[in-house]
């Protein structure tokens, strides 16, 4: 038997909203696997990972904190992306974008002023968007790959962060320990809910989503970067320029990041620290096709890739298995999606030889050629 | 069937009920062909008849689903082209499958056994090629050569083989009608010795002129089987279409308007290493004129549609003039503002991108030409998808465009159907200067009859119109006026009353610098 793809004279609509559902359960089935083989009983593992963090307010809070940073970088990367630009380092526009925004509340840390707060998140975006233009301007100019120079510069921002904390921000009052000073009360975002922790990060993930869903759905600019994105010649005879949107899509997913590193150091985390992120930046990549680079499935999908946080804390204190577990799961799951995503392309068949001579041999001659 | 005579002269090659289907499109359907030794055969049909899948399972590229293939009276199954080659059958593609750093023998040397020494291979091309009177230096680059000594290499390549069938798959559409009749003196001596061709084409002319039989395809099905000496050129357009195909009625002499369209000393460098830089390029284009720019394919079309669509801009800001203002600077959205519109030779990917709705494809050639009508909210820019849904029903009503449903995707319409679209997307606007570059490349004779008839009329409306194309028939049905394209360089402008297809020819051969050639040309007729 042999497993043959045929390429579908159009793509399935079917498929294309199917596969990532089809991908969630091929991820929970290969994690059943996997806590199995670990000696646990793999149906109180999965419903402790995936249902019970659903059923406690304060997980679902957790949920909503977690999601918010993964939202905001994800529909940036989702413009990104559609418009044919690999911007992979919106970890690094995250760290940087916290960086900017912590000047204020940091360096400034005497000045007390409602303004404090709104010129935070302005320099938090700021911070990503100049982040993410390096790589923009050397792809714009010098057609430097964009996937390797932004996860470079990751590392970079990861350990400016480091050096940060430990050396000119480093809180005289934290007793040597590489952090900076705890934020006045005014650099902290508000929470929005008295049942939880939920801060105001969480607005800003589903305003900015819903937003670029607009964006992409009735505009010119979103009809420009789909154009772009599916041809850069019909771009160029429609008159859009990809070399501006190369600036246009890292600039907007660079702040989108950087927003949302503020929002988690001003929100969740209160000081800079060496590690501020679990890799959100890396995770939103998964959320982003996860949600189809559609901004409201990308909610959908941080939602979920949130709750693989969630839930990995959670197992790894009812099971006693480790941490690494979280990112196993994310990893199957954008490895389903993408695997996923051919039957939207492709008919995949499978072939007996004994039984269809004439197909098979004419699949393998059209391979062979 | 053959006749009882025949039996003696029995088939080298015999087709029978042979079927190819793709899914459940049937590409050849129950196809019976039989090839005699020596003789030219030709294999009619427009674009998308099936010819093509025909030869690819002759050659072994392509399996049929069912019917049956003998070779010399004995049934063969063709499982690769090497098979192929070793049962006698040598084939030239129309695209050449050529390594542009390496040299004519070394391209050779490839495609044989790694055993021979490149010296003896040399060799033995150089005799061929004096043989058959195929021009080759077997030293030279291949990057340095015309298409026509590309294809040489192609032929001689098959030849090395000793091959009693050679397949050759349009083998002028590339070429000069000087390089054409050199390739035919070849033909004629491979049939002398004894050998078959099957020749496959969709000019009517050229069958006549060089081919003892034909065997004509439409919608996979053969529709004809003769003697294409003893037919009219009509009748076997009939054969290959099925009907009557439209006469263009020609532009004809109006008076001469303004200059719409002007190129004054255009340059434009090479921006690859194969590409083609424009030298010098002059030209206007009057209201009411066609002007067509002949040339054979590579010589700097695309290069100056792309200079003067704005789609790369140039440095010299009066180099292109548009309805009088310079715009060489300015980009394709400023000279659509000016009245302009363009139709590029690619459909797939650059006029129009597959993937998206005939709407969308519509928002793509006018969103700034037609902001009042397609945007709204500002500077929000919001698409009125109901007004752009509108016009597009329209533009498909007006060119006849046939489709499933009322808006599916650019990919899912015939070539013909979406060029129609494409064309009367530009048409629908009333543009005072079109640009158009191969307006009927791959596209079925009813449509092409269809859009060139529409070209004519824009000009005789009072638009100056410039056609690219590399199909002399077309040129002649709706060009007032003819230059042509070589090596970068443009030809002076003529009437086309004025010009012969000889005298194009030599053109097309860059013979612009040579008076003498010209004049000689232009006395002999």
């Amino acid at each position: 038997m042999r497993i043959e793809l045929e390429k579908r004279p159009q793509a399935s609509v079917f498929y294309a909203v199917l596969s990532p559902f089809i991908a969630l359960v091929l991820t929970v089935i290969a994690g059943g696997i996997m806590f199995w083989l670990l000696g646990k009983d793999p149906v109180s593992a999965l419903y402790s990972f995936f249902v019970e963090p659903l059923l406690d307010v304060w997980s679902l809070h957790e949920i909503a904190i977690k999601a918010a940073p993964l939202i905001l970088i994800g529909v940036g990367l989702s413009i990104c992306y559609r418009s044919n630009n690999w911007n992979i380092g919106a970890e690094g526009q995250f760290i940087m974008g916290a960086i900017a925004g912590s000047i204020v509340p940091v360096v400034f840390h005497e000045w007390h002023s409602p303004l404090v707060l709104p010129l935070m998140l302005i320099f938090g975006m700021i911070g990503g968007a100049l982040y993410a233009a390096i790589p923009a301007f050397l792809k714009a100019n010098l057609n430097t790959n964009e996937i390797l120079s932004s996860l470079m510069l990751v590392y970079v921002a990861q350990f400016f962060l480091d050096w940060i904390v430990r050396g000119p921000w480093r809180s005289p009052e934290g007793y040597n320990f590489p952090v900076t000073r705890n934020f006045a009360p005014e650099a902290i975002l508000p929470e929005i809910l008295d049942s939880g922790r939920t801060n105001l990060g969480f607005v800003f993930a589903i305003v900015a989503a819903v937003l670029i869903w607009f964006m992409m759905r009735y505009t010119l600019k979103g009809f420009e970067i789909t154009v772009l994105g599916q041809s850069e010649r019909a771009g160029r005879f429609a008159g859009f320029s990809s070399r501006r949107m190369i600036w246009f899509s890292m600039l907007l997913s660079g702040a989108l990041a950087g927003l949302a590193g503020i929002s988690e150091v001003s929100g969740n985390i209160n000081k800079l620290q060496p590690i501020i992120s679990p890799g959100y930046g890396f995770t939103a990549i998964i959320v982003a096709f996860l949600g189809r680079l559609n901004p409201l499935g990308i909610i959908a999908a941080g939602l979920f890739l949130a709750l693989t946080y969630v839930g990995g804390e959670a197992v790894q204190l009812t099971l006693t298995v480790s941490d690494k577990v979280t990112r196993v799961f994310q990893g199957l799951l954008l490895f389903f999606v993408l695997s996923c995503d051919t039957l939207i392309l492709y008919k995949i068949r499978l072939v007996f030889p004994g039984r269809t001579a004439a197909v098979a041999q004419d699949g393998l001659q059209g391979g062979a050629e | 069937m053959s006749v009882a005579g025949a039996s003696a002269e029995r088939p080298l090659l015999a087709v029978r009920n042979l079927t190819k289907l793709f899914g459940t499109f049937a590409a050849c359907n129950g196809i019976d062909l039989d090839i005699q030794p020596g003789e030219i055969h030709a294999l009619l049909g427009e674009n998308g008849a099936g010819k093509s899948t025909l030869v690819k399972m002759l050659f072994g590229v392509l399996a049929p689903t069912s019917g049956q293939i003998s070779w010399r009276g004995e049934a063969v199954s063709i499982a690769s082209p090497s098979a192929a080659r070793k049962l006698g059958i040598g084939m030239v593609f129309q695209h050449f499958s050529l390594f542009e750093a390496l040299t004519v023998a070394e391209n050779i040397a490839l495609s044989l056994d790694g055993t021979i020494p490149l010296a003896r291979v040399a060799e033995r091309a150089a005799e061929l090629s004096r043989a058959y009177g195929l021009p080759l230096d077997p030293k030279a680059h291949v990057a340095d050569l015309s298409v026509g000594e590309r294809q040489r290499i192609e032929i001689v390549r098959a030849l090395l083989q000793n091959p009693q069938l050679i397949i050759l798959d349009e083998p002028t559409s590339v070429l000069t009608p000087q390089e054409a009749d050199r390739l035919f003196e070849t033909l004629f001596k491979l049939r002398a010795e004894g050998r078959s061709v099957l020749y496959i084409s969709h000019r009517l002319e050229e069958v006549q002129r060089i081919c003892d039989r034909a065997t004509v395809l439409r919608h996979g099905k053969v529709t004809g089987a003769c003697d294409p000496k003893k037919e009219t050129a009509a009748s076997l357009a009939r054969m290959m279409v099925g009907a009557d195909v439209p006469h263009v009625s020609a532009a004809g002499t109006s008076t001469k308007g303004d200059v719409l369209l002007e190129a004054r000393h255009l340059d434009m460098p090479a921006r690859t290493p194969f590409a083609v830089s424009l030298k010098d390029v002059s030209l206007k284009v009057h209201a009411g004129e066609v002007l067509a720019i002949a040339g054979v394919a590579g010589n700097g079309q695309s290069e100056l549609f792309d200079a003067l669509s704005g789609e790369y801009t140039v440095a010299d800001q009066n180099a292109v003039l548009i309805r009088q203002r310079p715009v060489g600077q300015q980009g394709i959205t400023a000279r659509r503002l000016l009245g302009a519109g363009f139709v590029p030779e690619e459909r797939h990917g650059h006029a129009a991108v597959t993937g998206m709705s005939l709407s969308d494809n519509l928002v793509l050639a006018r969103n700034q030409s037609d902001r009042k009508a397609f945007l709204g909210g500002g500077v929000l820019g919001i698409i009125k998808y109901v007004a752009v849904r509108l016009a597009s029903r329209r533009i498909s009503e007006a060119m006849d465009v046939r489709k499933s449903g009322d808006d599916p995707t650019a990919g899912s319409l015939s070539g013909g159907n979406l060029q129609k679209y494409i064309v009367g997307r530009e048409l629908d606007r009333q543009p005072a200067v079109l640009i158009v570059n191969q307006p009927t490349w791959g596209v079925d004779a009813g449509a092409a009859s269809r859009i060139r008839q529409a070209l004519v009329d824009l000009a005789k409306s009072g638009s100056a119109v410039l056609v690219i194309s590399q199909d002399l028939d077309e040129i002649f049905e709706v060009a007032t006026e003819v230059a042509v394209i070589s090596e970068g360089r443009l030809s002076d402008i003529y009437p086309a009353s004025a010009l012969s297809r000889e005298k194009i020819g030599l053109l097309m051969g860059g013979l612009q610098g040579q008076p003498e050639a010209l004049t000689e040309a232009a006395h002999a007729h």
